[in-house]
């Protein structure tokens, strides 16, 4: 029939323009009325010729549109006219939102023909989250309990396609009622809302599950379809619970099969082939791993396969021999042929599924010709996708198997070269990981060093050549650290290479700060040079503050060969270092600073703060009493004190902001260079062309070499007389499929498998090393700054030189600045401890020194009593096991003149804990003290409600402690009780406490890879897009400020992008997925608990507003 | 759900745009089988749209354009799949019409090639041996039969017979509706 419709087709576009396109044979309903005035606008832009005359038009349709839509007098008729032509202008893309609530009312107002209209468009134009979605749902209620058909269809279509989640309870009693309507089409139709329901909020139709089974078992064939779907997905994430329905399903599928249906629903004379693949899909969830539920699919499975037409296409096969191959390599050699004839199919999409089946069987032997396939389709691929697939795929092969140390130092410049600054961040940090960290034969790294360095070498030597930021970054890393290697070489003609690229302008300036530490690792090794003198003062009076620092730094630095000395060791880039976290020698410094009367250095939020607090109101004090008389007269001289201080609750803060920003512009650098509005090509062709022409050499000869060994599987196809270009692809047949056949043990290289793996990277990393790394990293910027004391004249501005530090790691730290991404993670939850063990000292002692100095930085907000004079006793401690967990303060809950009782909480790993203090203030002992909490909504406690004393004895105190949880997720919930006591009289005190959610959210560790696992796994998700103010800055900071105040754990961040985790105590978890873009700050939450996701975003977006 | 102790909409702050995962995100939400559809002509002219996730206005312009380069670019000979982005496409030409759907990466690109030819010869058996301007002027039956054919991505009737005698039903009103317009009304805003 497609034939037919071929033909009507081809002959029909002539017509364009005519007054009618005549009816065809079946004359359908509704035939075109090109005169109406849809049909005037359609034929009117079909004559235009440019995309300006479009716009006028359509601009001037709208205008009008505009004016006949909010006009009173327009019928409804006219108005769903108007509808249909505001579709038409959305489809052409010119945004119609003044049409959208008008489509609203015609859906609401019209008769049946217009309401059909109405729904449609609403339909096309707004999104399930559309905030005026809401005011339909008005209408769907009414649509739905009426008398007529065809309105309660479409009120049933309207609400399978989009509907607002919150307000599925209005409607369901009423779609439930439809599942035992008289129609089929209600009932089908009932099914599929229900079905829509069951994908946005599961928990909502939990208790019709009864009346699926119904639907399943429906007389129509169409119900029992749709049915289906849920089922699929039902049995998706539970298939224990549905393994009684198996026979079901299999009778269904029998009857399919065999025939049994209407025969409408045959399909080119198949039996309902989308039927039987739903269920198909069913019975393999039900038979996986159980050979008992499988056993009774057998037979309608065979019967099924005998029956299907094997339909042939040619991507399809590659992908089934892709998973094939995948169980057995050795497949792949019956159809080496064809697969090589789909390497030179002229359709892109084919070549690249063949490289996907080549890379599943790349071996030892293989490998050379396989990513050299790969490298030809990556040369011509533009698309990005494309392009960090195969570059990924690449490195992983090459890092697996390469063969010898030239083969690998080349191809990876090919891939640095072709994936530049598009390609997963990963491949140049593990391809200097591996440099750096080696194998266990030193002879051997050496040689690999010392290649890498010969071919950057080289590839330099040529002027204004253009590479990619992270591929010059590679090279100057590798030249910084192992250009002493070679021997006869001069480090002059390095380093003036390197002086040459930092003028180039298409050089980042993050590229910049790794060839300045290049030069500044390298100028260490030597005694003089004029080289650096001239960077040196080129770059002393540079307007890139940055590039200005790193002069004046290098310049110290020179001044002072042995200290150089000292902090460049050769080769030491995988050397741990240890680390003085507190930074204790810079305390006596900072001491002697504020005794000469300096300030104390103040965070960066509190000085935020004050400035805020400076906008709002005039200050009328004269100045401020000095901080100095206050510390000296309390007489701080331990060194834990200043720095101590001071460092806690800035110095992580500070140095977590740097580091992302590092990270940032790290991943954004690259995608802005090289995605301009011409595109990826020009460059990219430019620069693979020189890429060719410097190193054509060694991959030609590898790959020769390959093809010139004799064939090995030639005897295989028995060929009798071949062509050239037949000769040819057998010989690379034999080369791609090599090592695989049972018969491929004769290596073509002459060596086997003695070679693969050989440059497999040593899994050395482990989390513990990962934490050392980390503190290393931290600990490279403190240390050039105690031996250079004169650089910073005053103490204000040492403190401020967190930032400098921060800016230095990368010009300083070798191999750490690689790990930035790595170990800006770990850095991080190594200050968390930090600071969370820091907070807990300062809340154990409340001492008054520090009482008020603002440290806030654990605790959610709403829990900080505002009264000052609240504050517990000095005396008031935790029992020792909690001493350690981070704590709100204690604070006063009520009191009598008899008894006071004080609280806090504890943030233990694995609940919430509240611990109450009941001081007897009076002279004689109290009996029998009673403490009794009323059971709340949201809250359960643990053990028991209550908690008794027998007795507090006069002038002393009583404590105990409550686990806390959460029984229904809400934001805030307040947990209220009384207190009772004997004393002459019966006394009763009553008094409420807040538990907000955060009280119970901890950080969930996970990898990206269980993160991904899990997101795909929860189907409750709440979006939302956030506007960011600009001191939020960027998504890593934003994303901070939400592991600080709400616990999360961050798991990644890439780019713009990044990824979160954390559970609602006991256990469920709760992921979060954030993007930033151009201020704003995409937020999806999912979750296994259906209300934590908009619970856990409310609490994000008030942290986002106080930050 | 909502009602758990968080304020009204008017009262939360710095909300701009909800939903408009733009396709970057993470991949396999719902359980929708089809992203979307797409009729385009030849000449790089969109004749329909469907979109089955939530899509920002801008991504989804971003996305006809791109896809519509990638399509039209391709040669008749070549393969009917492709993947792109992180989507998979299945397309088909039908003289001067290209019906285009997006698929995730787990489902089954060839049932989507075969339901793209069952909505042809919905539309074929509607129309009266479909054209282009069949679809250009009646769109919004096109859209019609598409919904009955297509519910949230899934395919809702297999069956031919009962779709279009859904549609039909629709369209009998519609002939009563058909009555003779007043001339001010015909005028409209002219």
């Amino acid at each position: 029939m497609s034939d037919v419709v071929e033909r009507t087709l081809s002959a029909l576009p002539g017509l364009l323009g005519q007054q009618d396109p005549g009816a065809g044979p079946g004359g359908g309903p509704g035939r075109v009325s090109a005169t109406s005035r849809l049909g005037g606008l359609i034929r009117s832009i079909t004559a235009l010729s440019s995309k300006h005359e479009e716009e006028k038009l359509i601009q001037q349709e709208q205008t009008n549109l505009k004016a006949t839509v909010s006009a009173p007098t327009t019928t409804l008729r006219l108005m769903k006219e108007c509808m249909v032509r505001l579709i038409y202008c959305e489809m052409l893309g010119y945004e119609s939102s003044f049409g959208y609530i008008h489509a609203i009312k015609l859906a609401q107002q019209g008769n049946l023909l217009e309401k059909r209209v109405g729904y449609l468009a609403v339909s096309l134009f707004l999104h399930e989250n559309h905030e005026l979605l809401l005011l339909l749902v008005n209408t769907v209620v009414k649509d739905l309990q009426s008398t007529n058909l065809v309105e309660v269809c479409m009120a049933l279509t309207v609400v399978s396609q989009i509907f607002p989640r919150e307000m599925i309870p209005a409607v369901l009693p009423l779609i439930e009622d439809k599942l035992q309507h008289s129609k089929e089409i209600i009932r089908r139709k009932a099914v599929q809302a229900l079905y829509k329901f069951y994908l946005i909020a599961p928990n909502q139709v939990q208790h019709i599950h009864d009346k699926f089974r119904k639907a399943l078992c429906d007389r129509d064939v169409g119900v029992m379809a749709a049915s289906l779907h849920i089922y699929l997905q039902m049995i998706k994430k539970n298939a224990s619970g549905y393994k009684d329905l198996t026979e079901s399903f299999v009778s269904i599928l029998k009857q399919v099969v065999g025939g049994k249906l209407p025969i409408d629903f045959n399909y080119h004379s198949v039996p309902a082939p989308w039927l039987q693949i739903q269920l198909l899909r069913i019975l393999g969830l039900l038979g996986k791993d159980d050979p008992r539920t499988s056993e009774l699919m057998y037979d309608v499975l065979d019967e099924s396969l005998r029956r299907a037409e094997i339909n042939h296409n040619i991507t399809y096969g590659l992908k089934a021999l892709t998973y094939v191959i995948q169980q057995d390599p050795n497949l792949a050699l019956q159809h080496q042929m064809t697969i090589i004839e789909c390497l030179d199919h002229p359709d892109p999409i084919i070549k690249r599924e063949t490289l996907e089946l080549l890379y599943r069987i790349t071996n030892g032997q293989n490998v050379t010709v396989i990513v050299q396939k790969m490298l030809d389709y990556l040369r011509q691929s533009k698309e990005e996708y494309t392009i960090i697939n195969l570059t990924g795929k690449i490195a992983e092969l090459v890092e697996k198997y390469a063969p010898d140390n030239e083969w690998f130092i080349q191809t990876m410049n090919a891939v640095f070269s072709v994936g530049g600054d598009v390609m997963h961040p990963d491949i140049p940090n593990n391809f200097l990981r591996l440099l750096a960290e080696g194998f266990d034969d030193e002879k051997e790294d050496e040689e690999l060093r010392l290649y890498a360095v010969q071919s950057y070498l080289s590839l330099l030597e040529e002027e204004d050549t253009f590479y990619p930021q992270k591929f010059l970054q590679v090279m100057s890393w590798v030249l910084g650290e192992y250009s002493y290697l070679i021997n006869d070489g001069d480090p002059e003609v390095i380093i003036t290479r390197l002086h040459r690229l930092l003028k180039q302008t298409f050089v980042t300036s993050e590229t910049k700060a790794w060839i300045m530490t290049a030069v500044t690792k390298m100028s260490s090794r030597m005694s003089c040079s004029k080289t650096v003198d001239k960077l040196i003062q080129e770059f002393s009076t540079s307007l890139d503050t940055c590039m200005r620092q790193y002069a004046f730094e290098l310049k110290h630095l020179c001044e002072n060969k042995e200290l150089m000395k000292n902090l460049f060791p050769l080769d030491a880039s995988c050397d741990e270092i240890m680390v003085d976290a507190s930074l204790s020698f810079l305390d006596g410094f900072v001491a002697e600073g504020l005794s000469c009367g300096a300030a104390p250095y103040k965070p960066h939020h509190q000085r935020q703060e004050e400035k805020l607090s400076q906008e709002k109101a005039l200050n009328f004090e004269p100045y401020g009493l000095s901080f100095t008389s206050n510390m000296s007269s309390s007489g701080f001289t331990g060194r834990q004190s200043p720095a101590g201080l001071s460092l806690g609750s800035d110095m992580s803060g500070n140095s977590a902001e740097l580091g992302q920003k590092e990270t940032n512009c790290l991943k954004l650098d690259g995608v802005r260079k090289l995605w301009g509005k011409e595109g990826y090509l020009p460059k990219k062709e430019n620069k693979t062309g020189k890429e060719d022409k410097t190193q054509p050499v060694p991959q030609d000869s590898i790959l020769t070499a390959h093809v010139v060994d004799p064939p090995l599987m030639q005897s295989e196809q028995q060929v009798v007389s071949l062509s050239e270009e037949e000769k040819e692809k057998q010989q690379l047949a034999s080369t791609l499929f090599v090592g695989l056949g049972s018969n491929s043990t004769i290596s073509l290289m002459g060596r086997a498998d003695i070679i693969t793996q050989k440059l497999k990277k040593k899994s050395k990393i482990s989390e513990t090393q990962n934490s050392e790394e980390a503190s290393s990293f931290q600990n490279i910027a403190t240390l050039p700054f105690s031996p250079l004391p004169d650089t910073t004249p005053n103490n204000k501005e040492n403190f401020q030189g967190n930032e400098h530090l921060g800016l230095r790691k990368i010009s300083l730290s070798s191999s750490e600045v690689l790990e930035a991404s790595v170990s800006f993670e770990t850095s991080q939850s190594v200050t968390e401890v930090g600071l969370d063990e820091q907070l807990s000292n300062c809340r154990l002692s409340t001492s008054s020194l520090f009482a008020d100095s603002n440290i806030e930085v654990f605790q959610p907000p709403q829990n900080v009593p505002d009264i000052v004079a609240n504050k517990a006793p000095l005396s008031l401690c935790l029992p020792e096991e909690l001493a350690g967990h981070p704590h709100s303060e204690i604070v006063e809950l009520c009191s009598s003149d008899i008894l006071t009782v004080y609280w806090c909480k504890v943030w233990t790993d694995d609940c919430s804990r509240l611990v109450l203090f009941v001081a007897n203030n009076s002279t004689s002992p109290l009996k029998t003290v009673n403490l009794v909490f009323e059971s709340a909504e949201h809250f359960k406690i643990f053990e028991s409600l209550s908690c008794h004393f027998p007795v507090i004895e006069a002038q002393s105190m009583e404590s105990c402690q409550k686990c806390v949880q959460l029984e229904k997720v809400c934001t805030e919930g307040v947990l209220s009780g009384s207190i009772s006591y004997h004393l002459d009289t019966d006394t009763h005190l009553e008094f409420s406490l807040t538990f907000s959610l955060s009280d119970f959210i901890r950080p969930m560790k996970m990898t990206t890879e269980d993160f991904g696992r899990l997101w795909l796994s929860f189907s409750n998700d709440v979006k939302q897009n956030l506007k960011m103010s600009p001191s939020q800055g960027s998504l890593s900071i934003a994303l901070n400020a939400l592991k600080q105040k709400l616990k999360l754990h961050i798991v990644e961040i890439i780019g713009n992008e990044g990824i979160a985790a954390c559970r609602l105590l006991p256990s469920v978890p709760c992921l979060l997925h954030c993007r930033t873009h151009a201020r704003t700050l995409a937020l999806w939450f999912r979750s296994s608990c259906s209300a934590l996701p908009d619970s856990l975003l409310y609490q994000c977006q008030k942290v986002m507003e106080e930050a | 759900m909502r009602s758990a102790g968080r304020p009204g909409p008017g009262s939360v702050p710095g909300q701009v745009e909800r939903g408009g995962p733009d396709g970057t995100g993470p991949a396999g939400g719902g359980g929708a089988m089809m992203r979307f559809m797409l009729l385009f002509s030849r000449q790089g002219k969109l004749r329909l749209q469907k979109w089955y996730l939530a899509t920002s206005d801008k991504e989804k312009k971003k996305m006809v354009r791109e896809l519509m380069q990638v399509v039209l670019a391709r040669k008749p000979k070549m393969c009917s799949f492709l993947e792109w982005r992180d989507l998979k496409v299945v397309y088909k030409r039908y003289a001067s019409l290209y019906f285009c759907c997006a698929i995730e990466g787990q489902d089954n690109e060839l049932i989507t090639l075969e339901l793209i030819h069952r909505y042809v010869e919905l539309l074929d058996k509607y129309f009266g041996s479909v054209c282009e301007l069949d679809i250009i002027f009646n769109f919004e039956k096109a859209y019609f039969i598409l919904d009955e054919f297509l519910m949230g991505g899934e395919i809702q009737d297999t069956s031919k017979k009962s779709v279009l005698k859904a549609i039909e039903q629709a369209d009998l009103l519609q002939e009563e509706d058909e009555s003779p317009r007043s001339v001010l009304e015909e005028m409209g805003l002219a």
